[in-house]
C-alpha cells in the first residue's frame, strides 16, 4: 500500500472515531476508557512481527517484552470493560426504557 | 514467501479486525449494548493476532506464546482484583504499558528493519517510515512516562499537589521544539550510520523526560484530562507504528482511540470551563493544599445536622437528588449510599443520582462505583438532564462533592471555577452537605456559599459512617 492510501485509511477512521465516540453516553466513559486501551493494544501485531523476524537477537527480544506489555493490556483491558459492563443494570421494571442520552 | 503486503486476504484480515472494534466503540452507546460490543473487540484482536502469527515465519513461537500466557495471565489475574475504586489508576497504568510496548517496537523496526518491511533499496530505512518510527517511539515515551507519574499522583505515591518547576513553560516547550528538530535530521539523514542512530536514541530519551515534565505540575483533580490525553496519545502512538507496518487495523484502531481520548479531554475541559492549554500548562489548584485548616479565615455561622435530622427530613421528603463526588470514592461509600436509596424508596420518596462531567478522578468514573453498588443506571442523570429539577428537589445531599455545586462559578467573576457549569443545588429546599470538615477546602481552594444557606446542614463525619449512620435511623 502507498503512503496516500493508509493516509486516506487514517483520515477516514479519526472522522469515524469522532462520530462514534461522541454518541458513548456519557455514564459509560470510563469502560470506553479500558476498553480504547484494551484495543489500543493491537500494537501487539508490531511487537510479534518484531518477536518473530530471525535476524536480530536483541530486536526479537524487545519485541517479547513488547508482547507480554501488551497482553497484560489486551486481557486485562478487556476483562476489567467486562467486568464494569456486567455492574450496569436497568431498574428490575424490564418495560422501562432507560437510555439516557 | 506470502508477506503482509502480498495477499490480498491478509489485508481484508486487518480490516475486518479494524471494524470490530469500531462496532465495539460503537456498542457503548447504551448500557444494553454495551457488552456486545466488548465482545466485538476481543474478537477483532484476536483476528488480528491470528493472521499476525499466521502470515509470518516464526522463529521463535514458544517465546511468543510464553510472552503472551505470562502477559495474559497477569492482566487478566489484575482486572479480576481490582477494586472499582481505584480505576482511574489502572487506567493510567494500563496506558503506561501500551506506551512502552510501542516505544519497544519502534525501538525493534530501527535495530530489524528488514522484519518491518520499511528497507528502501539503497539499504536503508525508507524516510518516511523514519518519520513514522520516531514519532511512534516519541509519543510511546511520553505516553509512558506521563501515564506512570498519573498512575502514582492517582495511586497516592505521589502527592496530588502540583510541582512546579521554574521556567517549566520554557523547559518544556524547549524540549519539545528539540525532539521535532531532532526527529527532522533523523528523518533526513541518509545513511544508517552511528550518528543517526544517536539521533534516535536522543528523541526517545527526550521523549521520556517530557511525559514525566508535562504532568508533574498538573493537580490531582485535573487527571481526567491528563488521562483523557494520555489515553489519546496511546492511540496515536499505535496508529504512528500501523504507518509503519502498513497495518489498517493498526491504523484504525489508533485513529479510533486517539480521537476518542481527545473528545473526552474536550468534554471534561469544557465542564470545567477551562482551556486545554490551561490544564497542561498545569498549576491549578496548587494553593489549595497549602493553606492550614480554617483559622486564617473569618468565621462565619454554618448549621450542623445529624444523621437522625438527615434521616427525617429524607423520609418525608418526596424528590431526593443525590450528588456523588470524589469523596464518596474516597470513603467506599457507595454501597451505603445504595442502601440509603433503597431505604429511601421503600418510603416512597424518588431518589435520583446527579453526575456532574468531572466528578472524581476519571470521565464518569461515579457512574461505575454506583453501577457497581447496583444503583440503576436509569435513576443516574447527567447535568444538563437534571439541573431544571433541583427547584421541585425536597433535599439535595451532597456526598464528597464540592466545586460541582459552588454557585461561586455562576456568580463571582473572580472565582477561578468561574463559568464552570454546576448543579443548581441553592434551589433544592433542604440540603444535606457531607464534608469530612468545615476546614478543608475543594480542589479548586475556593469557599463554598452552600455551607452557609440557611437551608443546608453540615453533615460533618466520614462519608461512609454517616451514609451509614443516616441508614441506622432510617
Amino acid at each position: 500500500m502507498d503512503f496516500i492510501s493508509i493516509l486516506s485509511i487514517f483520515v477516514m477512521a479519526c472522522f469515524v472515531g469522532y462520530y462514534v465516540v461522541w454518541s458513548v453516553t456519557p455514564a459509560l466513559h470510563t469502560p470506553l476508557m479500558a476498553v480504547t486501551n484494551a484495543i489500543s493494544s493491537v500494537i501487539v501485531v508490531g511487537a510479534l512481527v518484531a518477536s518473530a523476524a530471525a535476524g536480530s537477537p536483541l530486536a526479537k527480544w524487545l519485541g517479547l517484552g513488547a508482547v507480554v506489555l501488551a497482553s497484560v493490556n489486551i486481557f486485562g483491558g478487556f476483562a476489567v470493560t467486562e467486568r464494569m459492563l456486567a455492574m450496569y443494570k436497568k431498574k428490575d421494571k424490564p418495560a422501562a426504557k432507560g437510555d439516557s442520552k | 514467501m506470502e508477506t503482509h503486503a502480498v495477499n490480498p486476504w491478509v489485508a481484508v484480515a486487518y480490516l475486518v479486525a479494524g471494524v470490530c472494534f469500531i462496532l465495539a466503540l460503537r456498542g457503548l452507546s447504551s448500557p444494553a449494548t454495551s457488552r456486545k460490543g466488548n465482545r466485538y473487540g476481543m474478537f477483532g484482536m484476536l483476528i488480528a493476532v491470528v493472521t499476525t502469527l499466521m502470515t509470518h515465519e516464526i522463529a521463535s513461537l514458544p517465546e511468543i506464546v510464553g510472552a503472551i500466557v505470562i502477559g495474559g495471565g497477569v492482566g487478566f489475574v489484575i482486572a479480576r482484583r481490582i477494586q472499582m475504586t481505584a480505576m482511574p489508576q489502572l487506567v493510567a497504568a494500563f496506558h503506561s504499558l501500551v506506551g512502552l510496548a510501542a516505544v519497544l517496537v519502534a525501538v525493534a523496526a530501527f535495530l530489524n528493519p528488514g522484519a518491518f518491511g520499511i528497507l528502501g533499496a539503497d539499504g536503508n530505512i525508507l524516510t518516511v517510515s523514519r518519520v513514522e518510527m520516531a514519532l511512534g517511539a516519541a509519543i510511546g515515551a511520553i505516553t509512558f512516562s506521563g501515564s506512570v507519574i498519573a498512575f502514582a499522583k492517582l495511586n497516592g505515591n505521589m502527592s496530588g499537589a502540583p510541582i512546579m518547576l521554574p521556567a517549566r513553560h520554557v523547559i518544556n516547550l524547549g524540549t519539545l521544539i528539540l525532539i521535532l528538530v531532532l526527529t527532522g535530521l533523523f528523518t533526513n539523514s541518509g545513511q544508517a550510520g552511528p550518528g543517526e542512530n544517536v539521533l534516535f536514541w536522543i528523541v526517545v530519551a527526550l521523549s521520556f523526560a517530557i511525559g514525566f515534565l508535562l504532568i508533574i505540575p498538573i493537580g490531582g483533580a485535573d487527571m481526567p484530562v491528563v488521562v483523557s490525553m494520555l489515553n489519546s496519545y496511546s492511540g496515536w502512538a499505535a496508529a504512528a507504528m500501523g504507518f509503519t507496518l502498513h497495518n489498517t487495523a493498526m491504523i484504525i484502531t489508533g485513529a479510533l482511540v486517539g480521537s476518542s481520548g481527545a473528545i473526552l479531554s474536550y468534554i471534561m475541559c469544557k465542564a470545567m470551563n477551562r482551556s486545554f492549554i490551561s490544564v497542561i500548562a498545569g498549576g491549578f489548584g496548587a494553593d489549595a493544599g497549602g493553606a492550614g485548616d480554617g483559622g486564617t479565615k473569618e468565621q462565619r455561622p454554618w448549621k450542623r445536622g445529624s444523621a437522625e435530622d438527615a434521616a427525617f427530613l429524607m423520609k418525608e421528603a418526596e424528590n431526593v437528588i443525590i450528588i456523588p463526588g470524589y469523596g464518596m470514592a474516597v470513603a467506599q461509600a457507595q454501597h451505603a449510599l445504595r442502601e440509603m436509596g433503597d431505604l429511601l424508596k421503600e418510603h416512597g420518596v424518588n431518589v435520583k443520582y446527579a453526575i456532574h462531567p468531572v466528578a472524581g478522578r476519571m470521565p464518569g468514573h461515579m457512574n461505575v462505583l454506583l453501577a457497581e453498588a447496583s444503583v440503576p443506571y436509569d435513576e443516574v442523570f447527567e447535568l444538563e438532564d437534571i439541573n431544571s429539577e433541583f427547584a421541585q428537589a425536597d433535599v439535595a445531599f451532597i456526598i464528597g462533592a464540592n466545586d460541582v455545586v459552588n454557585p461561586a462559578a455562576k456568580t463571582d467573576k473572580s472565582s477561578p471555577i468561574y463559568g464552570m457549569p454546576v448543579f443548581d443545588v441553592d434551589k433544592a429546599k433542604t440540603i444535606f452537605f457531607i464534608k469530612r470538615s468545615m476546614g478543608g477546602q475543594g480542589y479548586a481552594g475556593v469557599d463554598n456559599d452552600v455551607f452557609y444557606m440557611d437551608q443546608t446542614m453540615m453533615l460533618l463525619a466520614d462519608a461512609k459512617k454517616m451514609v451509614e449512620e443516616i441508614v441506622k435511623a432510617l
